[in-house]
């Protein structure tokens, strides 16, 4: 369903993918890990439509499309859902009222009819139960005042209001404790699915002990270096990243 | 790539959508002002001895005063003597006496702005005096009022039918001395509208003026007057816009009101001159002088504007807390955007014993708009227990736009209980990326969180208002994110 193809791209003139290629199949857990400054988060956003990236080669294939034409907002409809590693504060916009905007958007695209307040409501209370979010949240602004752990955990409330066919999440881990991470991976896994893909950004592979993924892929210098199963995650736990950017460049 | 900066251009760049001028016969008198001029305007109005007499005192202290600067907007000097003091449409044969007889042309007028005063008379109950240029054009619903002892008319028609309630109140709020343009509109207005209500009576609809600047070089100086007598409540809404023009056009109302003891009045403008266009050439300078005295213990004032337009806004809609126990409310959306500046606030004067006031200020500033909120509570020596709130946020969209607060607290009272809070925050990219990647368009992700900022503002307004509000808000800012 996602195909990149020798993705190259940069900011600012400073080249940051360098011939990027992945697949993901329909349903399937992709982790991406790597090491500080490898283009993981780049890649996350140029895939969700962000401002600012310059691409210079390459192509990105989404359910057929080309991706990178699409605008921002369309990729959105269209079921490409980004939880940020910071999700950002809306003062005096509620969080019912962002998450009421962005379905009823979804769903104008896709020719639904938009949701009237009651059945809208137990949507998203049956879906705040996934993250074990408190009904207040959905009263407050957006993000603000809300710690780490409830930042996140809106995030994947937004997924699961939403219902991406491809959820990426951005260093999700990050910032977490051990219960807050149990709490957000829970809800990841709730939406595991045969008809939703979902790539995982993060730096550690302790995310990965709740959200077990199919494939690992390793990025570094701005390209897929080494893909493998859950045991590379594991591999790179104990060895660091430091040995694959040795194989690199011996075989370079 | 993504889009929202774009988007965010185009937005900003939105056209005024009421810039068509209406081609009809007018009676101009000549640019210039002198004591003939005031003399003309009184005779042609058919006016009393005491409004000539009221005009010449108000045009001989004009001459001595000079203009304010103090104000944190930026224009070159005025001539006063290129402006034209009075428009009235042409009048074919005698007046309308009803709307079938109102011409077409400015019926048709109203109804681009999206007034449409037959239907508003079938459909909206809202009760419309429309003010076009300087005359009076219709008044509806009048019958039905006057039936609850309600006056509701033009200005001209209260000097004529009610001429000892206009001796009794006209300055007596805004006296012809107050300021510049207080007095040179005490001189020189044309017409605008007058409301009584009597004792005990609740006005059972919205009352609403639309005003709309049309000639050429013409200054509009519309003067209101409202009386609320004890125990009554009426609601007063007032609707702005004017053509399309690049010369810059002078605006300098006066607005007085007075709410008697128990008394309530609510007042609420939606005002959308003209704003010039982005390089700032034309727009409407609207220097206003509002003001409203509370008279009597427990009664109430409340001002809710909504200001979109004009290239220079200068207005400080203000209460005199006299009598006991009296209340003051100003709730304020203010926006610029391209060139606009707007210095606008408030005034509460806290005379009476347990008076209140509260304030809330919205300023939005885009583009290389500037905004200034500036605002004075004062308590003074015998108003023990007074309380106020102030709050004041602005909101900065893009990095050319500047937004400022001169809060003025003067107490002297020791019992006083005032507050002030004030917060600065900007709509950034990374806001509008956030909204986009959840599916939201740059342009709704914009009038959304512009609309959460103003959220508390326009709850004040009536229903149908607050819709036009965020209309207005929205097509305001298109394009302001760069």
């Amino acid at each position: 369903m996602l195909s990149i193809r020798n993705l190259e791209a940069g900011i600012d003139g400073k080249p940051i993918l360098r011939g990027l290629s992945l697949e993901i199949g329909k349903g399937e857990v992709h982790a991406i890990m790597g090491p500080n400054g490898s283009g993981k988060s780049t890649l996350a956003h140029i895939l969700a439509g962000r401002d600012g990236y310059e691409i210079t080669g390459g192509e990105v294939i989404y359910e057929g499309r080309n991706l990178l034409e699409m605008p921002t907002e369309e990729r959105a409809r269209e079921g490409v859902f980004l939880a940020f590693q910071y999700p950002v504060e809306i003062p005096g916009v509620s969080n019912i009222y962002l998450l009421k905007a962005a379905l009823n958007a979804v769903r104008k695209h896709r020719g639904e009819g938009e949701l009237d307040a009651m059945d809208f409501l137990k949507l998203v209370k049956d879906r705040m139960n996934l993250v074990e979010m408190d009904e207040q949240f959905l009263y407050r602004p957006v993000n603000e005042g809300f710690s780490g752990g409830e930042k996140k955990r809106n995030e994947i409330l937004q997924m699961a209001v939403l219902q991406p066919k491809l959820g990426i999440l951005d260093e999700t881990d990050s910032g977490l404790d051990i219960d807050a991470l149990r709490v957000v991976a829970n809800g990841v896994n709730a939406l595991r699915g045969p008809e939703r893909s979902l790539m995982l950004v993060t730096h550690y592979q302790r995310l990965l002990d709740y959200i077990v993924p199919d494939y690992v892929h390793v990025l570094a210098g701005g390209r897929i270096v080494k893909s493998g199963d859950r045991g590379l995650a594991l591999e790179l736990e104990s060895r660091g990243y430091g040995w694959i950017e040795e194989e690199l460049r011996e075989g370079a | 790539m993504g889009t929202s900066k774009q988007n965010l251009d185009e937005l900003i760049r939105k056209d005024y959508e009421h810039g068509f001028v209406t081609d009809i016969e007018a009676d101009t008198v000549p640019p210039g002002l002198d004591e003939d001029v005031v003399r003309a305007i009184s005779a042609k109005k058919g006016e009393p001895e005491f409004m000539l007499e009221w005009r010449l005192r108000a045009y001989r202290h004009w001459t001595t005063m000079r203009e304010p600067e103090w104000a944190h907007v930026h224009y070159p000097p005025l001539d006063f003597q290129a402006i034209s003091y009075y428009s009235a449409p042409k009048a074919k044969g005698a007046g309308p006496k009803s709307l079938d007889e109102v011409d077409p042309k400015l019926l048709e007028t109203y109804n681009k702005l999206g007034i449409p005063l037959k239907e508003q008379e079938l459909l909206a109950g809202v009760a419309v005096d429309a003010v076009f240029d300087s005359v009076s054009v219709a008044t509806t619903f009048k019958d039905k009022l006057a039936g609850m002892g309600i006056i509701f008319c033009s200005f001209s028609e209260a000097v004529h039918e009610h001429p000892d309630l206009v001796r009794k109140y006209l300055g007596s709020v805004v006296p012809h001395t107050d300021n510049f343009y207080a007095s040179l509109n005490s001189a020189v207005f044309s017409d605008g509208s007058f409301v009584y209500v009597p004792k005990g009576v609740r006005c059972p609809m919205e009352l609403s003026t639309y005003f709309r600047i049309n000639a050429k070089n013409t200054g509009q100086f519309e003067r209101t007057l409202i009386i609320a007598d004890e125990g009554s409540y009426v609601s007063y809404l007032e609707g702005c816009t004017a053509p399309q023009r690049d010369e810059n056009q002078l605006h300098a109302a006066v607005v007085e009101l007075i709410a008697l003891k128990d008394a309530r009045i609510k007042y609420s403008t939606v005002q959308n001159w003209y704003p010039g266009d982005e390089e700032g050439r034309g727009g409407i300078y609207n220097f206003v002088t509002k003001r409203g005295a509370c008279r009597g213990a427990h009664a109430k004032i409340s001002w809710t504007q909504v200001e979109t337009g004009s290239a220079i806004t200068w207005k400080y809609p203000s209460v005199l807390l006299e009598g006991d126990h009296s209340v003051g409310e100003f709730y304020s959306v203010a926006l610029t955007n391209n060139r606009q500046q707007a210095d606008t606030g408030t005034k509460m004067i806290h005379i009476g014993r347990n008076t209140r006031s509260t304030i809330v200020s919205k300023g939005i500033s885009a583009g290389r708009g500037q905004n200034a909120y500036r605002g004075l509570v004062k308590v003074l020596k015998g108003a023990h227990d007074a309380r106020n709130y102030t709050r004041c946020d602005s909101l900065l969209i893009g990095p050319r736009c500047g937004a400022h607060t001169f809060p003025y607290i003067e107490v002297r009272n020791p019992t006083a209980q005032v507050e002030h809070e004030a917060t600065t925050s900007k709509i950034s990219e990374d806001q509008l990326y956030y909204c986009m990647q959840r599916g939201i368009s740059a342009e709704d992700a914009v009038s959304m969180i512009v609309n959460g900022f103003c959220k508390e503002v326009f709850k004040e307004l009536p229903m149908e208002f607050a819709v036009e509000a965020q209309k207005l808000l929205g097509i305001s800012l298109e394009g302001s994110v760069g």
